[in-house]
């Protein structure tokens, strides 16, 4: 089994306060995996960590069996991490089309300084790049739209997709369903979902709504106090006495109409 | 700035060439100093598009001047286009270095930081016997190529060099508007975090940023030099800095040609009020950045989108 993601050991803290401790989990490529955890658990910290926001105060995190712990975040997106963020983070002055084209030219730069300078923004390939992905996405009608007017639910498929634009082979969406309606939900993680399966991207989303996370992960870590306390199919972690104990939310089985959850 | 926009702003400098041996003399050197200033204005029309405002970009302005001049002074070298190439490459490297640190700060410590570097430069040349002190040097008559003009024949040689200049200079900034590089500035101003996470370093994009305004400080300061034939620290002062901003701050960041027709108006509103009223020329040009500010605060270069969306409008 070829694992795209080892995590060992990592620790952080933040003065007295331990936000991640004792985190030891291997993601095999391709894989969708969610992870649930009540509010402060320590998921923002973990992606951080991985994504290079934060550097671990103690163990390794290796991708594609190459070491990037406490590489800064401009150099793991370079070798394939890429991220949403909790409360999308987007262009709010260039449309939708600029906001997605300035991400693919990026991540289509020649290297170094030069790189940089000699890459134009509107290339042929930087331009196709992101109108096939606006396609993915599904927000074509707002393509030429300023990006500070959106509705929510686009803004954070924008987020998603100004990450999925580089082709990473890793993702990690924090709560790209926060702010969104319940009724939208859905339709939205269909969307984001069925774009990164077409991608063969190896997906970990933060979610608390337990039946997002029972409709379409794989696999559930839950973290409780900076740890991981439960990691298996989601049947198993959902049904697990210590989970369903400490994280509000999962006691409440599945079922069509619920109503949202704090 | 599209094609069409390209197209006008060639057509316009072709014109204004053209038209040169027809416009009587004090035009002629109003503009050949309006155009050398517009460099230096473009080169803040860079920044600013990022949010950054540099109150010290006389500091290469100066450099460029007193490279022109100290070269034809200790050399004897007084070929108009080399020169002009040393003052751009003498403020670039000088902005190389600056940007190491200048490009960690932003905001108000951006300006402030690149305010007290140049009023370093001043100080340093006051004191200097050997650059001059407070009178500087004069700048010794350039020749072109071995072509050495006088007077009139001069004045043309230097309103047309710097029309060419420019024309690189437009061109130049233009492609680099469109590359990642360039076009990282309203992102940057946006949300440096995401920047960041896309992979790419603010700070060394900011850098770069420095170093084309610098060059673009060093050729303006190298043209003026040549046209006004005197060089004195007072380039480097930061009246002179804030001349700058004010001229950007008039013709906004929209486009490349708003720099020259901002710094056109300025000069040409400048040398009306102070024929008219010498008493009162800076209350007037101060009374034409609050009009500005208050009917036009995306500058004079606003005007040209207005009036496209008028048109567009209308068809
Ligand atoms: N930069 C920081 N400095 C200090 N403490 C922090 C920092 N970032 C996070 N923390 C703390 O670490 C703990 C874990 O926070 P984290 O943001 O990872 O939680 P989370 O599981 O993402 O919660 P939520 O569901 O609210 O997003 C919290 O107690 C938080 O206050
Ligand atoms: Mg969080």
């Amino acid at each position: 089994m070829s694992a795209i993601l080892v995590v060992r050991d990592l620790e952080k803290t933040f003065g007295s306060l331990v936000a991640a401790r004792d985190i030891t989990i291997s993601v095999p490529a391709e894989q969708t995996v969610g992870v649930i955890g009540a509010n402060g658990a320590g998921k923002t910290t973990f992606i951080n960590m991985i994504t290079g926001h934060l550097k671990p105060s103690k163990g390794s995190i290796w991708f594609e069996d190459r070491e990037i712990t406490g590489k800064p975040s401009r150099e793991i997106t370079r070798l394939g991490i890429s991220r949403s963020f909790q409360v999308a983070q987007i262009f709010p002055s260039l449309t939708v089309f600029e906001n997605i084209c300035m991400a693919a030219a990026i991540a289509r730069r020649a290297g170094g300084v030069w790189g940089n300078i000699a890459s134009p923004v509107h290339s042929g390939a930087a331009t196709a790049e992101a109108e096939a992905t606006i396609e993915l996405f599904q927000i074509g009608r707002y393509r030429d739209t300023a990006a500070n007017t959106l509705p929510q639910g686009v803004r954070k498929l924008l987020d998603i997709g100004m990450a999925v634009v580089g082709w990473p082979r890793l993702l990690l969406l924090d709560e790209p369903t926060s702010g969104i309606s319940i009724e939208e939900k859905f339709d939205l993680m269909n969307v984001v979902m069925s774009a990164l399966k077409a991608r063969k991207i190896t997906v970990l989303f933060v979610e608390h709504d337990m039946e997002i996370v029972a409709r379409f992960a794989e696999r559930v870590l839950a973290f409780y106090d900076g740890t991981i306390i439960a990691d298996g199919t989601p049947t198993e972690t959902l049904d697990d006495p210590r989970v369903q104990e400490l994280i509000s939310g999962v006691r409440l089985k599945p079922t069509a109409a619920r109503p949202g959850h704090a | 700035m599209g094609g069409r926009g390209q197209l006008a702003g060639g057509l316009m400098f072709l014109f204004a060439a053209a038209a040169a041996p027809l416009l009587p003399d004090w035009v002629v050197s109003l503009v050949t100093i309006a155009f050398a200033n517009a460099l230096v204005v473009l080169g803040l029309v860079v920044l600013w598009r990022a949010g950054l405002v540099s109150f010290g970009q006389a500091l290469y302005y100066c450099i460029g001047a007193y490279a022109v001049s100290l070269t034809a002074r200790w050399t004897g070298f007084t070929d108009a286009f080399a020169l002009v190439l040393i003052g751009g490459v003498a403020a670039g490297l000088m902005a190389v270095l600056i940007g190491f640190l200048l490009a960690r700060y932003r905001e108000i410590f951006f300006a402030m930081l690149s305010l007290a570097l140049s009023m370093i430069l001043y100080g340093v040349l006051v004191k200097s016997e050997s650059l001059g002190s407070t009178d500087g040097f004069s700048v010794a008559t350039p020749t072109f190529l071995g072509y050495a003009p006088h007077r009139d024949a001069l004045g043309l040689a230097l309103y047309w060099l710097t029309l060419g200049v420019d024309a690189i200079g437009a061109v130049l900034v233009g492609v680099y508007f469109r590359s990642v590089a360039g076009a990282l500035a309203a992102p940057i101003r946006d949300n440096e975090i995401r920047v960041e996470f896309l992979g790419v370093s603010v700070t060394s994009i900011i850098h770069i940023k420095v170093v084309v305004a610098g060059i673009l400080g060093g050729l303006g300061g190298a043209l003026a030099a040549l046209a006004i034939g005197h060089v004195d620290p007072n380039m480097a002062y930061w009246t002179t800095s804030g001349g700058f901003v004010f001229v950007t701050i008039l013709a906004g960041a929209g486009s490349v040609a708003a720099a020259f027709v901002g710094s056109l108006v300025f000069e040409a509103v400048r040398s009306f009020a102070f024929d008219v009223m010498p008493q009162l020329w800076q209350m007037t040009l101060g009374s034409v950045l609050l009009l500005t500010i208050l009917f036009l605060p995306d500058g004079l270069g606003s005007l040209v989108a207005r009036l496209k969306r008028r048109r567009e409008a209308k068809s």
